[in-house]
């Protein structure tokens, strides 16, 4: 996987929106898609960077975790940017705008407000496409191991002894 | 004659699978002199193999071979090819088990005489009775090293326990304890005591939990008399004119298949897998498959109604460091129709890690009301719901039109709630979330039902050969010379978790079978 991140930093999706919305200028060379507050960078391969950055943001609103940053959404859902997938992703994406056209007369990208993207998201939550989406993002997501210390899960522990001496008893506010 | 053993050595003991009943079993008969080949499907994976991380290890140990589901389960949906959580491996689940390890408590023999009739359910006494099995528990506790017996201690308490307790003893519950474990409580011999690692689920890195993959079986090698075959795929159970069973066809792992014969073949590859062999073993002589004159092979699978309770308060728990399952409020486990449902349930704890708790929460589930909760992992604790539900015909295992790799028919698993599992379960949500409320919690979650741990019935043992598939000690009605050994026998499921039992009678079929070859009766 090829994937650049560019230092942390508040994204905001209306700037995302307006960094695909301008297009070229954000894109570099054969396709190097950044956030404009540059929170989140990526090379895209095979899908249209447009296409990319609506995928990221339907992921933030499938499981949307406030203390995640994008760079953990692009990567769950950077499996899809490949030329086998494209065209899955492309047609879902397409039609996933104009359901949002249709529901609230904009792209989807383009509604400010998470309730009515969720909107748009529910009227489609039985489609192939959602479901596809909503399922690879159960391991794409929540297994990432840089995200699992946001959510303060430890990982592995036999490599540290376990926790018996670790605090496997140490609540303390009972 | 020593392992390894000819093809054509039609002296020996053949078991199918080398879990709880199949590994125990195999083990038993060694150290009795018998000789044995025990088939498993999957590979061999010991302690050092054993990886601390969720999806790596159901990579590792799962069963994922190709099943089918139908019924009104909400795993139909969510899972539809995963109705069990379970394991491909030598020690089969035994490397996964919780290691919760509780006998039957006496009525639960005698399910049918005790409850009486319950319409819609196919409930019957089992033919033995709980006089008959202490002594086969005693052994089975002895060999497990089951806390609270034997004098040895119970296991510590860690955090997801401590706020189980408080909260079950503010609701009044006296039997609240961390449980009959599996799992050592002190040094001895080969294991050492629990290291409070987690990951129980994962495989016992420290072997301090027991499993049959590092016990049983070479113990058994080490005698010379049992010879296991890993990564052998049983295809066919093959009989003689007179109605014997004569041996079994299997393939090895570069798809070879390989005919070993046998005295006698006992079953164990648990209650989804024993019963397709015997329905793909059909002949124009058992054209409805192998020991099925009563049409009862794959009836009345139970899974044990479970569900799960989790607590968020506003302080953090971390429920995942250390035993898994080390928790327990036997309270419920009683039978009392004065609560709605006949049987009881068990109330354990129980902590899943990020991973599993992401897709076993609320399977299906996405927005702000799922990922909230998930947002509160570190300050979730968590129980599992252990109770009995209701045997039924209608749930049953039968062959799919879908083929495995090796070309064979897989099992289709059929599943629908019966109305007293339902209410046991509405119930046991309302008790579960009860307890996390007494000592603070801000949300509670009833959560449905994972891929089933707990497999149960469709070979029942059963007094009358019309209303089951073996009797009291395992042996089908129809064939004297093949054997059911694994949790399949069960006539009913009772509230305990099942692996105590599976173990106790495995021990007494291994000391009948071994009585009955030397006697020349089998």
């Amino acid at each position: 996987m090829t994937k650049t991140m560019g230092p942390k930093g508040l994204t905001r999706r209306q700037l995302l929106s307006r960094a695909t919305a301008a297009g070229a200028s954000f894109v570099v060379g054969s396709g190097f898609l950044a956030a404009r507050d540059a929170a989140w960078a990526a090379e895209i391969d095979a899908v249209a960077p447009e296409t990319f950055a609506t995928l990221v943001q339907m992921a933030r609103d499938i499981y949307p975790h406030d203390k995640v940053p994008d760079e953990n959404y692009v990567l769950a859902v950077k499996g899809y940017d490949t030329p086998d997938a494209a065209d899955m992703v492309e047609q879902g994406i397409k039609a996933m705008n104009a359901r949002a056209q249709e529901m609230h007369g904009q792209d989807y990208l383009d509604l400010g407000w998470e309730r009515d993207r969720v909107d748009v998201l529910r009227s489609m939550e039985d489609d192939g496409f959602f479901q596809t989406i909503r399922g690879g993002l159960v391991t794409g997501l929540y297994n990432q191991k840089a995200v699992w210390p946001i959510f303060g899960y430890e990982g592995s522990s036999f490599e540290y002894g376990g926790y018996i001496d670790r605090g496997f008893n140490d609540i303390n506010w009972l | 004659m020593a392992a390894p053993f000819d093809m054509n050595d039609d002296s020996i003991v053949v078991v199918i699978g080398t879990g709880a009943g199949g590994g125990v079993l195999a083990n038993e008969l060694a150290q009795r002199g018998i000789s044995v080949v025990a088939l498993e499907a999957g590979g061999r994976y010991l302690p050092e193999d054993y990886i601390n991380d969720e999806w790596d290890s159901f990579g590792q140990l799962a069963w994922t071979d190709p099943r089918t589901t139908s019924g009104d389960w909400r795993v139909a949906k969510d899972f539809s090819g995963l109705p069990a959580w379970i394991v491909k491996a030598v020690g089969g689940t035994t490397t996964h088990w919780a290691g919760a390890s509780i006998r039957f408590q006496p009525h639960e023999w005698k399910a049918l005489t005790t409850y009486g009739p319950v319409e819609g359910a196919s409930l019957l006494d089992w033919p033995i009775d709980a006089e008959e099995m202490d002594p086969w528990y005693d052994l089975a506790e002895k060999k497990l090293g089951v806390t609270r017996t034997n004098g040895w201690p119970g296991l510590p308490g860690n955090n997801n326990y401590k706020v189980f307790e408080a909260g079950a003893k503010k609701l009044g519950y006296e039997e609240v304890h961390t449980g009959r474990m599996a799992i050592m409580s002190h040094d001895d011999g080969d294991r050492i005591k629990c290291q409070q690692t987690g990951f129980c689920f994962q495989g016992c890195k420290w072997g301090a939990k027991w499993s049959a993959a590092y016990t049983d079986i070479p113990n058994g090698e080490a005698t010379g008399n049992l010879e296991v075959r890993e990564r052998s795929h049983v295809a066919r159970i093959l009989h003689n004119e007179a109605g014997r069973v004569t041996g079994v066809e299997y393939f090895d792992a570069d798809g070879n298949l390989h005919m070993q014969k046998a005295a006698v073949v006992a079953v164990a590859g648990n209650s989804f897998e024993s019963p397709r062999i015997l329905l793909n073993s059909a002949s124009s002589m058992f054209p409805g498959g192998l020991a099925n004159s009563s049409g009862q092979v794959g009836r009345n699978y139970m899974r044990h109604l479970t569900g799960s309770v989790y607590g968020i308060f506003d302080k953090p728990v971390k429920m995942w460091r250390g035993t898994t399952m080390a928790g327990i409020v036997q309270d419920e486990a009683r039978h009392d129709p004065s609560r709605g449902f006949v049987g009881g349930y068990e109330l354990e704890t129980l902590s899943l890690g990020l991973p599993f708790m992401a897709a076993f929460l609320d399977p299906g589930s996405w927005g702000r009301e799922f990922t909230t909760a998930l947002d509160s992992y570190e300050n979730m604790a968590g129980m599992w719901i252990v109770g009995e539900d209701m045997p039924q015909a209608t749930n049953r295992v039968t062959l799919s039109d879908v083929e495995d790799q090796w070309g064979l028919k897989v099992a289709n698993v059929h599943y629908s709630d019966h109305p007293n599992d339902r209410a046991m379960r509405d119930h046991a949500y309302k008790q579960g979330m009860a307890i996390y409320d007494a000592v603070g919690a801000t949300r509670t979650l009833p959560t449905p039902p994972y891929p089933s741990t707990h497999n149960l019935g469709t070979n029942r043992m059963s007094e009358n050969p019309e209303d089951g598939v073996v009797n009291k000690w395992g042996q089908t009605h129809d064939i004297p010379n093949l054997f059911i050994s694994d949790g399949s026998q069960f006539t009913t499921g009772a509230a305990e978790n099942p692996t105590l039992t599976i173990v106790a009678l495995a021990i007494r079929q291994a000391d009948h079978m071994a009585r009955e070859l030397r006697a020349g009766n089998i």
